[in-house]
């Protein structure tokens, strides 16, 4: 029997972060992400999790690392605003490695900007908003489904690389509502934190294995180290010679690197005989995906390309698309961000033109399928 | 009866500091030449603990010596 | 077990400044961990950045040092995800009462069951020398070169006004005086909070006349009082005294404690 019902974007992430095993969320409120933590408010409880409003976004941030060091699944949830102040402790986070997951519903920005108002002004931030060279993985579903099972993906994703993971979402998807059967979804395997049974005093929690990513065991499980954002050594213990500093920068990052194929997430529509590629994500990739459908309907060859994983960015698959294009068009809610990846990745011949709307609303069909009409 | 404490000074964690020195009730320490601590009069000393106690390196300790120990 | 269980003893010595009497403290905790026979995997220790905040690297503990000020904020994350646990909060004066300040006043307002130990050395050592809100007015910093303008903190009236249910003074020269109160406040129930007045030769004594390590405890020495002294003292003696002694012994209904009775009966 199909238990369909109608949900908003925000309920489907908390209830995903509760089927990925979620059992402590520190959060503080704002707009437009606040039904997430009210949601986990009332529902943590009842699995024995534990939710608490931090009397800002660094104490969120904080407390979240904090339960992570002891083994806990944890997330924080915010926008724009909150997610700036969140950022030197998710720098914390990458370099300690430690994981979590960290939701930025996106607002208008800059600084208050407008509460309500949607945009996609954190792309570039949410992988390059600290100090300092760390690797992140971001996320950006575009359906109440998908982020459901994103929302498993990114707890999935930072157990398993052992790394903070944004999930990002905008003010449209968050608040919007589709109708979906989540228990009906299937999320595939829920990842749990990597274990050792090395003993103690032979455990050595930076020392990666064979696959690049520490075995950090959770604090109070009889095993005793540092655990800091200072450059560190096998032990956790403060280290600043030149060959330690390389060693932790190197492993930080190329941990991601190494496993990019096994993290990239895209969708493509109609790229294989498109003249025209759409590179759209979030809310705006909605708009792309019915501008694909009516360009088809006159005549048009026009595809999408959606990048799911936005960090590391999806290079690959999109320049195999692109090689194949004679434009490529990036609808986008900011005054200009995703097209830099795809200028880099896009070989000369193919002209990249942007779509940029920074208005507070979101980007429509007909504003897109003008621009195809002008590139075609 | 001859002294009744012995005092240990791990020179690998000392720096020098005088804190000992200079707070000692009893006038154990004395510095060196080189501006180093010693233990000149241990006899002195009454096993008070406060070196050992004050001292920002853990570099002290005070133990009471056992009277066959005493005698040797 | 003794003292030197505490420690990582392959790491000595520490790596602070002849006399720093911040390892005063260390000295006073790891004894008091001893006699109290802390369960090393029972317990973790959160610091965070400074003098203060990288000597407890040095302790046998679980220890999480993170960002600048932010030690209460994950020891809070710490102590809610697993009340079981031990959480002790080592910290500089101006980690936990000027980049850390907001989350020191709102964990006591929760008295969420963590020590805090603050260690007030009045400036900022590691960066060299720098006022701190805990920093005597008149006193001179690298970026007070013409005193300090500023009044200071009283570390244990903000404990107290925000709700901490154990507030304690105590230093480094009354270094008894400072075991038994790092003693009473491992073992109070709720957010406790001890500051201990200590010394940096280094960076407060060479711009202030005191650079001889026991001459700046000397200063420590002569500016404390206890209760039952300061009570016969006239306000015009006790300016520029610190009175050491316990302010705030009481308890009332701890964080976690609240969390587990309000969901008792909830989930799993």
């Amino acid at each position: 029997m199909s238990r369909r019902e109608l949900i908003q974007g925000n309920e489907a992430c908390a209830r995903g972060a509760l089927k990925a095993g979620v059992r402590f969320c520190a959060g503080y409120p704002i707009t437009p992400s606040t039904d997430v933590v009210e949601f986990l408010a009332q529902e943590l409880p009842k699995v024995g999790g534990r939710f608490i409003q931090m009397e800002d976004e660094i104490a969120s941030m904080g407390a979240v690392l904090g339960a992570s060091v002891m083994g806990v699944k944890a997330m924080t949830v915010t926008s724009g605003p909150g997610f700036d102040l969140m950022q030197e402790n998710i720098a914390f986070g990458a370099m300690a490695q430690l994981p979590c997951v960290v939701v930025n519903v996106q607002r208008s920005g800059p600084s208050t900007g407008g509460a309500t108002l949607p945009a996609q002004g954190d792309l570039i931030q949410a992988k390059y908003g600290t100090s300092g060279d760390s690797p992140r993985i971001v996320l950006y579903p575009n359906s109440v489904e998908e982020i459901y099972r994103l929302t498993v993906k990114a707890f999935n994703y930072a157990e398993q690389y052992m790394t903070p993971v944004i999930l990002l979402m905008d003010e449209i998807i968050g608040h919007m509502r589709e109708d979906v059967d989540l228990e009906a979804i299937d999320v595939g395997e829920i990842v749990e934190r990597r274990r050792t049974n090395i003993p103690p005093s032979e455990y050595r929690p930076y020392e990666a294995d064979e696959t690049g990513i520490p075995i950090l065991m959770p604090f109070g499980s009889g095993y005793r180290y540092v655990v800091q954002g200072m450059h560190h050594d096998v032990y956790g213990m403060p280290n600043l010679s030149a060959a330690n500093v390389e060693a932790t920068i190197y492993q930080i990052n190329s941990k991601i690197d190494r496993h990019k194929e096994e993290i990239w997430l895209w969708e493509e529509k109609e790229t294989e005989d498109a003249d025209i590629l759409l590179v759209a994500v979030g809310c705006v990739s909605r708009s792309a995906l019915e501008v694909v459908e009516q360009a088809r309907k006159r005549g048009l060859k026009v595809g999408l390309f959606r990048p799911i994983t936005i960090w590391p960015f999806p290079e690959e698959p999109l320049s195999q698309v692109l090689a194949r294009v004679k434009a490529v068009i990036v609808p986008e809610m900011n005054w200009g961000q995703l097209i830099h990846k795809v200028k880099e990745v896009k070989p000369d011949r193919v002209a990249a033109v942007p779509i940029n709307k920074y208005d507070g609303t979101l980007i429509m069909p007909e504003e897109i399928l003008k621009v195809v009409e002008e590139v075609k | 009866m001859g002294r009744s404490f012995h005092i240990e000074i791990n020179t690998k964690w000392c720096k020098n500091c005088g804190i000992c020195l200079a707070f000692c009730p009893q006038k154990v320490f004395t510095w060196d030449e080189k501006q180093r601590i010693v233990i000149s009069y241990p006899e002195k000393c009454t096993g008070c603990l406060l070196c050992e106690y004050r001292c920002p390196d853990l570099a002290i300790e005070v133990r009471k010596v056992e009277e066959e120990e005493s005698h040797e | 077990m003794s003292w030197k269980d505490y420690i990582k003893q392959n790491m000595f010595p520490l790596f602070t400044c002849s006399g720093c009497t911040h390892g005063t403290v260390t000295n006073a905790f790891v004894r008091v961990a001893d006699e109290l026979k802390l369960d090393k995997d029972k317990t973790v220790i959160v610091c965070a950045i400074g003098c203060a905040g990288r000597i407890p690297t040095f302790l046998d503990f679980p220890v999480l040092r993170v960002t600048h000020g932010r030690a209460l904020a994950f020891a809070t994350g710490i102590k809610l995800s697993r009340p079981d646990v031990k959480v002790i909060a080592l910290m500089g004066d101006g980690d936990a009462l000027a980049i850390g300040g907001n989350h020191f006043i709102h964990a006591a307002r929760r008295n969420i069951d963590i020590t805090a130990i603050v260690s007030r050395n009045e400036i900022y050592g590691m960066t060299g020398g720098q006022y701190a809100p805990t920093t005597p007015p008149g006193a001179r910093a690298t970026t007070a070169p013409y005193g300090m303008l500023e009044p200071a903190f009283d570390t244990c009236k903000v404990a107290e006004g925000a709700g901490a249910t154990y507030v304690a003074r105590s230093d480094a020269y009354h270094v008894q005086h400072l075991q038994r109160t790092l003693k009473a406040a491992l073992q109070h129930k709720g957010f406790a909070v001890v500051e201990v007045l200590t010394s940096c030769p280094t960076q407060f004594g060479r711009r202030n006349n005191l650079a001889d390590p026991a001459k700046m405890l000397e200063r420590i020495k002569e500016m404390t009082v206890t209760k039952a002294q300061a009570e016969k003292m006239t306000p015009e003696e006790l300016a520029g005294k610190f009175v050491i002694g316990e302010f705030v012994n009481t308890s009332r209904p701890e964080l976690t404690d609240i969390y587990a009775q309000a969901f008792a009966g909830m989930g799993v």
